[in-house]
C-alpha cells in the first residue's frame, strides 16, 4: 500500500516537473526571443499544456462532437488493430524464437534475413502489406486486419530475439536434472526452458507493446483508414497552422494508448511470472 | 561381488576429454552393493564428479562398462532408476516447494492425488512440513537442499547420486544435514553414492570410502568404515572415528597429493571443486 502511494506521488512529481520544463522553456524562449534556426517558442510551436488539454473538450468542428469524443472512437479503433497485431506478432515471434533456439542451422540460415526485415523502414513495408494482404481478408477483417499485420511486423522481432536468448539461458544443471528424469525435449521446453525464459520474453513484450501501437498508427496511413488515430494525425496535421493544439492533443492520446499497452504487459507479467525477486522487474 | 547383485558396477571405466586430451579417469573398477553408502573423496581434478555423472549417464565414458541396477547406465536413466542431488539445490524458482518435489512425479505420469500424497510424505521425511506452498527463494540454503533431496527421493529410486550436496553450506548446517541424511538413508533403504571433499563428512556418513587421486583420476584406496549404526553427533567424538579419519587422510596423501594441497590438522580437506 505504502509502495503504491509512493509510486503515485512520484508519478505526479515527475508529471509536474515535465510540465514545468515545457512551460519554463517556452517562457524563457519568449523572454529572450530565442531563435534556433527556424524554431521560435510561441503558441504555434509550443502550445500551452492547458490549451492542449483544453482543446480536447472543445468541439472538433462547428456544431460537431467534442474532440475527445472523436479521439475516443479513433483510439478504440487503433487499439483494436494494435492489440490484434501485438498478439499476432508475439505468438509468431515466440514460435520463431523456439524454432531458431532449437536449430543452429535454421538460426544461421534465417537470422540475417529476420534482422534485415527490421532495417527496412515500416513506411516502405506498410503499403505492400496492404496491397498483398487486404484482398485476401474476409469482410469483417478488411483494412484493419492488414494494419494489424503491419503492427505485428514491428512486434515480433524483439520477442524472437529474447525468446531465443531466454530459452538458452537455462542453468546447465537444471538441464542435467531433466536428463536424469529422462524428459524428452518437448517436456524440457514447457517445464523448464519456457518458464526460465519468461522474464526475457516479458522484457521483449514491454518493448513490443508500444511498438505495436506505433505500427498500427503508421499502418493506417497507406491503408487510407480514416477512423483511427493515424487518420486523425494526418487530418490535424493539415490544420496545424490554425489549430496546433489539436495535433498535440492527438499525440497526447496516442502516447497514452502506448503507455496503456505497456502497463497491460506489466500487469500480465505480475500475474504470470513467479520468480525469485532478482528475475523480476 | 557378483556384477548381477551390485547396484552400480564399473569395469575399466576411462574418460578423456578432447581428442587425445586430458585423461580425467583411468581404469576405474568399482562395485556398489545394495544399501551401501559410498563416498568418493579426492582433491580437485580427481574426476569424482565426472565419475558420478558417468554412473548417471549424464556423461559418456570413453571406454569401459557401466552397469546400473543390472542394465546399461543409459537404460537405468531412462527407467528413472536414480535420483540426483547437486551442490546447489537447482530448484525451479517459478515452482513452489511442493511443485518442485512433484516435478519427477509429473514427468513419470503420476496422477494428481497420488502426487499430492507423496509430496506430503516427502515434506515430512525432510522435516519441511508446512513449507509446501513457499517458493524456493524464501528458504535458507539448508532448507533448499532438503527440498532437493526430497525431490530426488520422491519417486523412490533404488540409487541416490549426490554431488557435494552440502559443500555450499556452513559447518553447523552441514553436520545437522549429515545426521538427517543418515536417518533418511536408513528409512528409504536406498543405495547412496556421495561425492565430497570433506574427510570427516565422508567418514561419518559412509559404509565405505573410495579415495581417489588426481592426474589421471584413479582409485587409490578403499576404506571400510566400521562405525556402528545408527550414527549420531556422539559418533564424531569416538576414538574409532578419529582413527578412520586419519586413515582416510593417510590414503589421500599416499594417493599422490601435492604437499601444499594437503591440509594439516582439522578433520577437513577443503579444496576448490573442479568443473566437470
Amino acid at each position: 500500500m505504502r509502495h503504491g502511494a509512493v509510486s503515485v506521488g512520484l508519478f505526479l512529481v515527475v508529471l509536474a516537473a515535465l510540465w514545468g520544463l515545457w512551460e519554463g522553456f517556452r517562457a524563457f524562449g519568449e523572454a529572450v526571443e530565442l531563435r534556433i534556426g527556424q524554431f521560435e517558442a510561441n503558441d504555434r510551436t509550443m502550445p500551452h499544456i492547458h490549451d492542449i488539454v483544453g482543446q480536447l473538450f472543445e468541439p472538433s468542428r462547428r456544431n460537431g462532437p467534442l474532440l475527445i469524443e472523436v479521439l475516443w472512437d479513433a483510439t478504440l479503433f487503433t487499439a483494436k488493430e494494435a492489440a490484434a497485431g501485438f498478439v499476432l506478432g508475439a505468438l509468431f515471434g515466440f514460435v520463431l524464437g523456439v524454432l531458431l533456439a532449437h536449430s543452429g542451422l535454421l538460426q544461421r540460415g534465417f537470422l540475417p534475413y529476420i534482422v534485415a526485415s527490421q532495417t527496412i523502414p515500416i513506411l516502405a513495408v506498410a503499403p505492400m502489406v496492404v496491397v498483398w494482404v487486404n484482398p485476401r481478408l474476409p469482410d469483417g477483417l478488411k483494412d484493419w486486419g492488414a494494419v494489424a499485420v503491419i503492427s505485428a511486423y514491428l512486434t515480433f522481432f524483439p520477442v524472437t530475439i529474447n525468446t531465443m536468448r531466454g530459452l538458452t539461458s537455462v542453468d546447465p544443471r537444471a538441464l542435467e536434472l531433466m536428463r536424469s528424469y529422462a524428459a524428452g525435449s518437448w517436456r524440457v521446453l514447457w517445464k523448464l526452458r519456457v518458464p526460465a525464459a519468461l522474464p526475457f520474453i516479458f522484457a521483449a513484450l514491454k518493448i513490443a507493446a508500444p511498438a505495436s501501437v506505433v505500427g498500427a498508427i503508421i499502418g493506417e496511413l497507406p491503408a487510407s483508414i480514416q477512423s483511427g488515430l493515424g487518420g486523425a494525425i494526418l487530418n490535424f496535421n493539415q490544420y496545424y497552422v490554425t489549430s496546433p493544439e489539436s495535433l498535440w492533443a492527438v499525440n497526447l492520446i496516442a502516447a497514452l494508448l502506448g503507455i496503456t499497452f505497456f502497463l497491460a504487459v506489466v500487469v500480465g507479467e505480475r500475474l504470470v511470472v513467479r520468480r525469485a525477486p532478482e528475475h523480476v522487474g | 561381488m557378483n556384477t548381477r547383485d551390485a547396484v552400480v558396477s564399473l569395469r575399466n571405466v576411462t574418460k578423456s576429454f578432447g581428442a587425445g586430451g586430458v585423461t580425467a579417469l583411468q581404469s576405474i573398477d568399482l562395485d556398489v552393493a545394495p544399501g551401501e553408502f559410498i563416498s568418493l573423496i579426492g582433491p580437485s581434478g580427481c574426476g569424482k564428479s565426472t565419475l558420478l555423472r558417468i554412473v548417471g549417464n549424464l556423461v559418456e565414458p570413453t571406454s569401459g562398462e557401466v552397469v546400473v541396477n543390472g542394465k546399461s547406465a543409459r537404460q537405468a536413466r531412462l527407467d528413472r532408476d536414480y535420483g540426483i542431488v547437486f551442490q546447489d539445490a537447482v530448484l525451479y524458482d517459478w515452482r513452489t516447494v511442493a511443485k518442485n518435489i512433484s516435478l519427477p512425479l509429473e514427468l513419470a505420469g503420476w496422477d494428481g492425488a497420488r502426487r499430492k500424497a507423496r509430496v506430503q510424505e516427502m515434506l515430512e521425511l525432510v522435516e519441511l512440513h508446512g513449507f509446501g506452498e513457499h517458493h524456493p527463494w524464501q528458504l535458507s540454503g539448508g532448507m533448499q537442499q532438503r527440498v532437493s533431496i526430497a525431490r530426488a527421493l520422491s519417486f523412490s529410486p533404488a540409487l541416490l547420486l549426490m554431488d557435494e550436496p552440502f559443500g555450499a553450506l556452513d559447518e553447523m548446517t552441514r553436520e545437522r544435514l549429515n545426521a538427517e541424511l543418515l536417518r533418511i538413508w536408513e528409512r528409504s533403504g536406498s543405495t547412496i553414492v556421495f561425492v565430497t571433499h570433506s574427510i570427516s563428512e565422508a567418514t561419518f556418513l559412509s559404509t565405505r570410502v573410495v579415495v581417489m587421486s588426481p592426474r589421471p583420476g584413479r582409485i587409490a584406496a578403499l576404506v571400510d568404515i566400521d562405525l556402528p549404526q545408527p550414527r549420531n553427533a556422539d559418533t564424531r567424538e569416538e576414538p574409532r572415528f578419529f582413527e578412520l579419519v586419519t586413515e582416510v587422510r593417510d590414503r589421500l596423501r599416499e594417493g599422490g597429493l601435492d604437499e601444499e594441497s594437503t591440509a594439516p590438522g582439522e578433520g577437513e580437506l577443503i579444496v576448490a571443486e573442479e568443473t566437470p
